[in-house]
């Protein structure tokens, strides 16, 4: 036998890597087998096909005589907004309980655990039927809505939320306005003429604000007419019910990140802020937070991916996302198993990469430098 | 500290009196220390008590005080609460699914087999300890399944389609937990490997699998995978699910348990390659030992995110508890219990997974109290 240990480690390695390939050519011939005896071959030709069937709830136009392409831009731009729409809550739930969590107050601090313990040891599928099924479904119809603050009206259809209607310049302001919104983190870091702008960048979201404003003709509230409510912007129950079992779920887990992140900054550092003469809001304000809020980032890019992964549970309430969608209907209708799937993987790969490309090159950015 | 003296008792007509007001005395402190400190969080406090004053009532209401338990039909609801009643109807099938309710005694057993053998391999202190993991994860699997199925001793065959409820929930766990770990192992050691093959192979499977949502596996099990097996073979649809289940997980494990080798001292390795000791018998007798005590309370909360994860299942059309919630509740004879069917699945859950996860942190604990010797 060969007596050096790196040689059979190296004959170990292809004699696997033979087995793993003898394996493939395996199911791969068996899945040629089958397919041709459905008279299929492999191929993503048939995407230009027609869909003929209808998607309820879409932010881009789209009918039946679209084709299956279509369909998937739309079910990933669903995927894409209802992930966007969680994470940007979970963080604020998360921020929020996490806050609770460092609080002072014992009965605040015992809500905030109370509250991450019971959403934390339930299943996040649980509580997105519990609320679609058990909440939203059990509301009055269109003609007894409830009055929800700020104009919304609460029904068993869903939300309505009055929508600003642009004037004849909306669109260029609320262009300006955007430009405003974005250039304002990087103008606080300007330095014009040896002077750092800092406090006065905030004027430029506030301007951007009134930028907007200054360009809504009027708001177009939700109101009822007849038997059904017009007007304003509907979101479905099934959006509200997968969103609102995303954040609260993904909160818990923020929270947690946000409470050990605070705690994780040394002692010493909020010793030697105080002992400094700072106030005990600036210790946290100069001290404490900035190298907390660096060290959330890794874990909370995770979870950003879980929530974006989780997204994928709106099949299970019918919300029209890429599982509900392309890997439910398109699938059942165009037979195509394999390239259907090589596409959901695919497209999961690469959101996810490209989030944690961006978090890691935020997170290089804002790293403290730490030993190694 | 000085305040503390103040209260030491002075000698008066009733010790006990004045034991009382000095308990009162600390009380007053204790509150005013943790609850009335500044004038913000005494604010903050009288906020939430007034929340809790509007929510624990109802909530107690709901659940108790106004609900109904005993009869058999919806009729005997007549409270305004919760309709337990419709729970305490349907439990049989939210526990054993359609398991046929002569042989559920099997299913209990079974779950007594599993304590049993999983008390001795949790506690500290059981002589063998060791020993007991390995049966668990190797005796037991094999007496619960001959249980379970049957067809074997006088046992009558029942078939994997009638099994469900939280049973389901409880044998998919465990066999996913079971199967993924050695699986794990050995794509941790994959993954660590100096050889470029098998350490490319193991990466790509690794993150291909933690890239992709869970649902992506449970939907290639149920649609895809019969594609690929040969034309007559058929494998059981729980099988199917279950396979897919170990692969996805066995990603996640790989990672947790590349963690723990991560965690042994280097020169642990090195002691035992001086000493002589062949490549595979420094990592069987001294890194993975000491690497899996580093890992158990990532195990276990892998486990507990498993077991949530279960539910999915339901969505494939296999009936786990949520799923037998799902169905009862379209029984025209129960309508509209949405609210106590998914509270009583969260229940569950939540006592499964809270009990699980507070073993992992006193693991934990234990754990820190023996590194800082």
């Amino acid at each position: 036998m060969v007596r050096r240990p790196s040689r059979r480690a190296r004959i170990a390695q292809w004699v696997f890597l033979l087995a793993m390939l003898g394996a493939a050519l395996f199911l791969a011939s068996n899945a040629a087998d089958n397919l041709g005896r459905r008279h299929l071959a492999f191929g993503f030709g048939y995407l230009v096909n027609t869909a003929n069937f209808d998607i309820p709830f879409r932010l881009i136009d789209f009918g039946p005589d679209d084709s299956y392409a279509r369909a998937l831009l739309v079910c990933v731009l669903n995927t894409l907004l209802v992930s966007a729409m969680g994470i940007v809550a979970a963080t604020l739930i998360g921020l929020l309980i996490g806050l609770m969590r460092l609080s002072s107050n014992w009965l605040i601090r015992n809500m905030g655990l109370v509250y991450i313990e019971l959403v934390r040891n339930t299943p996040i599928l649980v509580q997105i039927i519990f609320w679609y099924v058990a909440v939203l479904h059990n509301l009055p119809g269109p003609r007894q809505s409830l009055h929800l603050p700020a104009g919304i009206l609460l029904n068993v259809r869903g939300f309505y939320l009055p929508m600003p209607v642009l004037g004849p310049w909306g669109t260029v302001t609320s262009l300006f306005a955007l430009a405003l919104l974005v250039a304002s983190p990087f103008a606080a870091r300007l330095t014009i003429a040896g002077k750092s702008l800092g406090k006065l960048a905030l004027a430029l979201p506030v301007l951007a604000v009134l930028l907007f404003a200054l360009g809504v003709e009027s708001i177009d509230a939700p109101s009822l007419k007849g038997f059904n409510i017009s007007g304003g912007v509907q979101l479905p129950p099934e959006l509200a019910a997968l969103w609102a079992g995303l954040s609260i779920y993904s909160g818990a887990f923020i929270a947690e990140i946000v409470r050990s992140s605070v705690q994780a900054v040394s002692e010493g550092q909020r010793e030697a802020a105080r002992s400094i003469g700072l106030k005990p809001r600036l210790v946290l304000s100069l001290v404490v937070m900035p190298q907390a809020l660096r060290m959330m980032v890794p874990p909370l890019t995770s979870q950003y991916l879980n929530l974006i992964k989780s997204s994928s549970l709106g099949a299970a309430v019918a919300y029209p996302e890429i599982f509900q969608i392309f890997a439910g209907t398109v699938l059942n209708k165009s037979g195509r198993e394999i390239e259907t799937f090589a596409i959901v993987m695919a497209i999961f790969l690469s959101i996810n990469l490209s989030v944690s490309a961006a978090m890691n090159a935020y997170n290089r950015r804002v790293m403290l430098v730490t030993a190694r | 500290m000085s305040e503390v003296s103040t209260v030491a008792p002075v000698a008066g007509p009733d010790p006990r009196a004045t034991s009382a007001s000095a308990s009162l005395r600390r009380m007053a402190r204790w509150l005013r220390r943790n609850l009335f400190n500044s004038p913000g969080n005494s604010f903050l406090t009288v906020a939430a008590l007034v929340f809790l004053a509007l929510v624990l009532p109802a909530a107690w209401e709901w659940a108790v005080s106004q609900a109904d338990l005993w009869g058999d039909s919806k009729g005997a609801c007549i409270d305004q609460g919760a309709c337990w009643v419709f729970v305490r109807v349907r439990l049989p099938v939210f526990i054993f699914g359609q398991y046929p309710p002569s042989q559920q005694w099997r299913v209990l057993l079974a779950f007594a087999l599993l304590v049993g053998f999983a008390v001795p391999a949790l506690r500290d202190g059981t002589p063998h300890r060791a020993l007991w993991v390995v049966l668990l994860l190797t005796l037991f699997p094999l007496l619960a399944g001959l249980l379970l199925v049957g067809g074997v001793a006088g046992l009558p065959f029942v078939d994997t389609t009638l099994w469900g409820g939280l049973m389901l929930d409880v044998v998919i766990s465990f066999v996913t937990m079971a199967g993924s770990l050695p699986l794990g192992v050995l794509l941790a050691y994959g993954r660590r490997s100096q050889l470029a093959g098998i350490r490319t192979v193991s990466i790509a499977f690794i993150e291909l699998w933690r890239g992709v949502p869970l649902l992506t596996v449970l939907f290639m099990a149920a649609v895809l995978l019969p594609l690929f097996l040969p034309s007559g073979v058929t494998v059981d649809r729980l099988l199917r699910a279950m396979g897919a289940l170990v692969l996805f997980n066995a990603a996640y494990m790989a990672e947790v348990v590349r963690g723990g080798l991560q965690g042994v001292d280097v020169e642990q390795e090195e002691a035992a390659q001086s000493l002589g000791i062949g490549w595979l018998q420094t990592q069987t007798l001294v890194v993975l030992p000491q690497a899996m005590r580093i890992i158990v309370p990532g195990i276990i909360n892998t486990a507990v995110d498993f077991f949530k994860d279960t539910t999915l299942v339901t969505i494939v059309g296999l009936s786990d508890l949520l799923g037998a919630v799902n169905q009862a509740l379209k029984d025209p004879a129960w309508l509209g219990l949405a609210p106590e069917g998914y509270v009583f699945a969260a229940v569950v859950f939540f006592v499964c997974c809270f009990a699980m996860s507070a073993y992992g942190r006193s693991f934990e604990r234990r754990l820190a109290r023996g590194q800082g010797r």
